[in-house]
């Protein structure tokens, strides 16, 4: 009976994750030519990847671009949680200001990349800025189509994923173990150090999952925030699938799930998760 | 001796919301003070103001002496326990406790050495590298009381210590705590709302109510001569009887009530007159069954409800004039002359149980 009571659940991850995730380790053991795909049990696709300096370098950069977006979605998402918390004293005040961070999330990821463009771009509004104040002579090239922006375009888009588990772990904390903390003689900031910080860790951690998932598989945005010069995991990846090489991409895939999965468990050894859900 | 508290008109308001409205206390080094009153009389405020942890509306706060109002908590010569002792979770008790020494800049030797003494002090020593989750509600609180101790405080402030225990753990602890107290020789001010708590515990009850102090004085003269109806209503065990006075012959003065006259000893010597009320100690009233009298300190009521305490049978009467009517028996008393609920009864009581009301 309590067999029968987890089969849907059961079922609906087999068939969409199990199968998905397992066919594609077994095409990546497949064997290609540029029209045939060759069910096979090879290892060239995984060699090649390996043997390739290029796949190393794109590692680095994807691993580049997680750490970059995260050092500045954890400050940021710190920060905004911080002021919901601890700064916003009615309830009424700390849900419409927590919709309000939502907004951006009512458009498609897609549209707000875009909306950098005439930000960002040569004759975008921060260049006529600069330009007009006389503080550059020429346009910043660096702004749009750049590294810049595609970490910028990350921040955007996930800092919300960071402050809403910070935010969750904020408002457990009962707020006389601030009190208490104050009364002890730390001031706000050692406070932060010293209490507010570690108690909020579990959520730092759900967040950086958030964050490094997202990031390391991301293609679209590195593709149009760079203009197609900076290169990702994803990117590559689907370079291939585009050339109709999918036993190499598949194996891609394979050790970029294994990468990630690493850097999750990695979390999860440094902190206990598991208490704040 | 440190730890002598002062306040002068102190005065709390939250917008046009009057917590505390002007109180003047002493309080004296070396005292167990207890502010006893229902939720929302400004105990708890008050308690916070001196602490640091609420800004002073009005009026002065002196500690030893000092102005000390606009000082932070940490630089007051105070330290807190909170009400569900806000150990910080993250920290094992050595930690918790170490945690004020470490803010003071205190090695890591040094401070949990000190910690370890303070652990000792409340018997917790080996729970020391626990986590707070780990501890019973008890062994929270011995926890917290060693943190807020750890530095050295002249004043120790309680906000509702025994709240979260169980009834049995709580007579305990107030015990521990009193004891405490008196090896330390340090102010403690224990907040309650339990007058139980603060009559076996404290050498100065401050009842209050309302943002007022009703009576501050000690747990006797409190329950045998209180002020006001508000106290005596509050401390419990008396009778409120109101009515129009008159002198009587001297010392005593006779008050005309409803349900008959009652005559007690006049301790202001004012010769009071016009609407008074006086309170009348259920301990001291015997009950019979109806006879002749001459109607001085004996009414005549019908027994309600009876309730077996064990040492002491409770009594309530319905007597004419009065919204309450309570009588405590001693058990030998009551069984000697047993009576039924429902049954007609005269209650008779001396003029020394007689206490006049100011309010």
């Amino acid at each position: 009976m309590p067999y029968l009571q987890i089969l849907p659940l059961t079922l609906t991850l087999l068939v969409f994750l199990v199968a998905p995730v397992g066919l594609i380790g077994v095409v990546s053991f497949w064997d290609y030519t540029e029209f045939n795909l060759i069910p096979d049990f090879v290892w060239t696709n995984y060699r090649e990847l390996f043997e390739s300096r290029v796949t190393y370098s794109i590692y680095l950069s994807t691993l580049k671009f997680t750490a970059l977006t995260w050092v500045f979605t954890t400050l940021i998402g710190f920060t905004v949680a911080y002021f919901l918390a601890f700064h916003v004293r009615t309830l009424r005040w700390q849900i419409t200001l927590f919709l309000i961070c939502t907004i951006p999330f009512w458009t498609s990821n897609i549209i707000r990349m875009i909306a950098w463009i005439p930000v960002l771009g040569r004759h975008g509004l921060i260049n006529e800025a600069l330009l007009g104040s006389g503080l550059v002579d020429t346009p910043q090239e660096w702004l749009l189509y750049s590294d810049f922006a595609v970490v910028l375009a990350f921040v955007h888009l996930y800092t919300l994923f960071m402050v809403v588990p910070i935010f969750n772990s904020m408002m457990r904390i009962d707020r006389a173990v601030i009190e208490a903390a104050y009364d002890a003689g730390a001031g706000p900031w050692r406070t932060i150090r010293h209490v507010v910080l570690p108690l909020c860790k579990p959520g730092i951690a759900i967040g950086s999952i958030f964050i490094v998932t997202l990031v390391m598989s991301d293609y679209v945005t590195v593709q149009m925030m760079s203009g197609g010069q900076s290169a990702s995991v994803a990117v590559a990846m689907n370079n291939k699938r585009a050339l109709l090489q999918y036993p190499a991409a598949a194996a891609d895939a394979v050790v970029l799930l294994g990468v990630v999965l690493l850097m999750v468990v990695g979390l999860m050894r440094i902190v206990n998760v598991r208490k704040e859900l | 001796m440190h730890g002598n508290v002062k306040l002068v008109s102190l005065a709390k308001d939250y917008g046009r919301l009057t917590a505390v409205a002007g109180i003047d206390l002493e309080i004296e080094a070396g005292q167990y003070c207890c502010l006893l009153g229902p939720s929302g009389c400004g105990k708890s405020s008050t308690l916070r103001m001196i602490a640091g942890h609420e800004s002073i509306t009005s009026g002065q706060l002196l500690i030893d002496g000092h102005d000390v109002g606009s000082l932070p908590p940490a630089r007051r010569p105070t330290a807190m326990m909170f009400q569900n002792y806000a150990l910080f979770p993250h920290l094992n008790c050595l930690d918790n406790v170490a945690f004020s020494l470490r803010m003071r800049g205190a090695n890591k030797c040094e401070r949990h050495a000190r910690a370890r003494d303070k652990l000792a002090l409340v018997e917790m020593s080996d729970f020391a590298e626990r986590m707070p989750a780990q501890l019973s509600g008890g062994q929270q609180q011995r926890v917290a009381l060693a943190r807020a101790l750890a530095t050295n405080p002249s004043v120790l402030l309680l906000d509702e210590p025994l709240s979260a225990l169980d009834a049995f753990l709580r007579v305990r602890m107030r015990g521990e705590l009193r004891r405490l107290q008196s090896d330390l020789n340090i102010t403690f001010v224990h907040v309650t709302h339990s007058q139980q708590e603060a009559m076996s515990v404290a050498d100065l009850v401050v009842v209050m109510n309302d943002g007022h102090i009703e009576q501050a004085a000690p747990p006797r003269q409190v329950y045998d001569a209180p002020d006001t109806g508000f106290v005596a209503r509050f401390i419990g065990g008396h009778n409120i009887l109101q009515g129009q006075i008159e002198p009587g012959p001297e010392p005593t003065f006779q008050l005309i009530t409803t349900a008959g006259r009652v005559s007690g000893i006049d301790e202001t010597g004012a010769g009071p007159r016009g609407a008074a009320a006086v309170a009348v100690r259920a301990d001291k009233i015997r009950v019979g069954p109806p006879q002749e009298s001459d109607g001085t300190n004996c009414v005549p009521g019908r027994v309600r409800t009876l309730e077996y305490h064990g040492a002491t049978v409770r009594l309530e009467l319905d007597v004419a004039g009065a919204e309450e009517f309570t009588v405590t028996l001693a058990e030998a008393d009551y069984f000697a002359a047993p009576f039924q609920s429902g049954d007609r009864v005269q209650a008779n009581w001396d003029v020394d149980a007689v206490h006049l009301l100011a309010r």
